[in-house]
């Protein structure tokens, strides 16, 4: 069982990664604007936050309201060994991303303490005393101001990263390896012990599984992933920002996590892509834009109240059921 | 940090004197938001995470009044009735569709409303920090008592919280009404079985939950700056004060509003720079040593 499950995992697994692949490596070539493939750069830079929130949330059943200060924290880790000018991009990159998960070990620690309400409550707290940290510790993250000034690039394996186009290949390429290993993960045996954390705990426990092991390590990921999100943020911006780590952050990553489906994988993705639209156009005409954000949150828990993705694949299903009916009949 | 400071501080009366109604006037502000927050859930089950917006709705209501009629009393009032009929049409057009719907929902919708409150604020006021000054009836020299100024809005504010504290610990727990909200907070299904409209006791617990943040808010309003966005960290304060006093706990919740107050006046004496995360760490421990909270029943998580 175990056996057949991986096989068909990596059968399904690789060949959809390859595809995004082409298909991302081959958009600069089709689309000659820098807003389009900047766009896309949002996109993929915020669906791989909201896809490794989604594995906490979606996945294992606990409402993180603060997992934005790991992507803070990667984006800040990043960037401080970048200033330095003696770190390599992946050797930054890696170190800020284990930082995270040390950070988030901790946190993490203390939080799968709590359950339901109290852990997004504590999750939020604690996010509110690192955005706190941040603004308050001038000397080292630059204020409110951010870490500014821009930061070296050095060339690592041919990579120029001063270059616009490698930047895009980089960061995309970045993205699709980390949902890809998202969606291994998701698939496998772990995976599914974490949803069954989610639907019924005592009965992992009569198991004899450690749920709160299961918790905590969904926890780390979580915030692992969330900080690769962050660095590639900051080395796409060269510089971090303190709302990076602000409250609406974690709540934009519920809102692409809702708005694109919290039962399929790429949701947060499809989530990802609206929020980074709305932005783009919204904030072009107006600067209440967290007016009109709020409203179609509101109009989607009161009308839609399903992710756009689920609601696609759901009628899929349907379909295909109807279909196979007819043809038996 | 500062130790010296901290001791002088606490050895001199005056310093005393002046910090503890600092302390009182902060954490009897906290006191009345968290009421309201923790009334909500005990009663409801739900987490209004709104409730820092109705906080800062409840200042503007009353910077806004006060600005048209120069009464401060009409500003209180209609800063706490504004906010507390606006908490009828949030429950009834909102979180009551949402009863049945997972926390995740509830938690989105709230985000929504937050959002469009702040931007509604700044669209009317401005982003600006606004400040409506101190009503004339406290523009009287301060009472001093032992060498300590106490300003005469501090005695009125703390007075007026104590009174609410008082009111609401008698309504809940002395009068029929309270009765009724005590057994649809431990079981909806039954005190709706007895004839009891549940229904309309949602919507009467939510506006008092509301009502308390506004007039929070209206009485917070002379003495503290009003900006969109003010209501957040009071949120965030009222959780700990939540988590600290137990969830569903009037009592832990006045308990843990003074202290926390406390923990931020004494502590901007003895550490300037820590005084956010000695509220945090103050929470940490609580949440080690009795994860229930100070007051909280064992079945609280």
């Amino acid at each position: 069982m175990m056996a057949r499950l991986s096989s068909r995992l990596s059968s399904t697994t690789w060949p959809s990664v390859l595809l995004a692949f082409l298909v991302l490596a081959m958009l600069p070539a089709l689309i000659d604007s820098r807003m389009v493939l900047d766009l896309v750069i949002h996109v993929a830079i915020l669906g791989l936050f909201a896809t490794a929130v989604n594995l906490l949330i979606g996945y294992t059943g606990l409402v993180s309201f603060g997992h934005a200060m790991f992507y803070a924290s990667g984006a800040y880790g990043f960037g401080l060994l970048m200033q330095t000018g003696s770190w390599s991009i992946p050797a930054a990159m890696a170190v800020a991303v284990l930082g995270s998960a040390g950070i988030a070990l901790v946190v993490g620690i203390v939080c799968t303490k709590t359950k339901e309400v109290y852990f997004t409550f504590l999750t939020l707290a604690i996010q509110m005393m690192f955005y706190s940290t941040i603004l308050s510790w001038q000397a080292v993250t630059g204020g409110d101001q951010g870490l500014t000034g821009g930061m070296p690039k050095p060339v690592f394996l041919g990579i120029d990263l001063s270059d616009a186009n490698q930047t895009y290949y980089f960061i995309t390429g970045v993205v699709v390896v980390s949902l890809g290993m998202l969606w291994h993960l998701t698939r496998s045996p772990f995976g599914y012990a974490l949803r069954m954390v989610r639907d019924n705990p005592a009965r992992v426990e009569f198991l004899g599984m450690n749920v709160r092991g299961y918790r905590l390590a969904a926890f780390v990921i979580a915030a692992a992933f969330a900080s690769v999100a962050g660095a590639l943020m900051c080395l796409y911006v060269s510089a971090a920002y303190p709302n990076f780590g602000y409250w609406t952050m974690s709540g934009e990553a519920i809102f692409m996590i809702m708005l694109g489906g919290i039962n399929t994988f790429l949701g947060p993705v499809v989530g990802a892509v609206i929020l980074t639209l709305l932005n783009h156009f919204v904030t072009a005409h107006t600067r209440y834009y967290g007016f009109v954000l709020g409203t179609i949150v509101l109009l989607y828990v009161l009308v839609l109240r399903k992710g756009l993705l689920d609601i696609l694949v759901e009628r899929f299903r349907a379909w295909r059921e109807r279909s196979k009916k007819g043809t038996s009949c | 940090m500062d130790l010296t400071a901290l001791s002088e501080c606490v050895a001199s009366g005056s310093c005393l004197l002046t910090q503890g109604f600092n302390a009182l006037v902060i954490g009897m502000l906290l006191f009345l938001v968290a009421s309201g927050l923790t009334l909500i859930f005990g009663v409801l089950k739900v987490v209004n995470f709104t409730h820092g917006s109705l906080y800062m709705l409840g200042a503007y209501f009353a910077y806004y009044i006060h600005g048209l009629t120069d009464s401060y009393l009409l500003a209180v009032l209609g800063g706490s009735l504004g906010v507390a009929l606006f908490g009828v049409l949030l429950e009834r057009a909102f979180f009551s569709r949402l009863y049945q719907s997972n926390f995740l929902m509830q938690l989105l919708m709230c985000y929504g409303w937050i959002l469009v409150l702040d931007d509604l604020v700044q669209f009317l006021f401005g982003a600006e920090f606004q400040s409506m000054g101190l009503p004339q009836v406290f523009a009287t020299p301060p009472l001093v008592v032992a060498g300590a100024p106490i300003p005469m809005f501090y005695i009125f504010l703390i007075t007026i919280s104590f009174v609410v504290a008082l009111a609401l610990w008698l309504l809940i727990v002395k009068s029929p009404f309270g009765s009724k909200v005590r057994a649809a907070a431990t079981n909806t299904a039954m005190t709706a079985s007895l004839g009891i409209n549940t229904t309309l006791l949602y919507v009467a617990v939510f506006a008092l939950g509301a009502g308390l943040a506004g007039l929070a808010g209206a009485l917070a309003a002379p003495v503290r700056s009003l900006v969109p966005g003010m209501g957040f960290s009071i949120l965030i304060e009222s959780f700990i004060v939540t988590v600290i006093g137990g969830m569903g706990s009037i009592g832990g919740a006045l308990a843990a509003a003074i202290l926390i107050g406390l923990v931020r006046t004494f502590g901007s004496v003895g550490f300037p720079f820590f005084t956010e995360i000695l509220v945090f760490a103050l929470m940490a421990v609580v949440l080690v040593l009795r994860p229930n909270g100070l007051f909280g029943r064992a079945d609280a998580t």
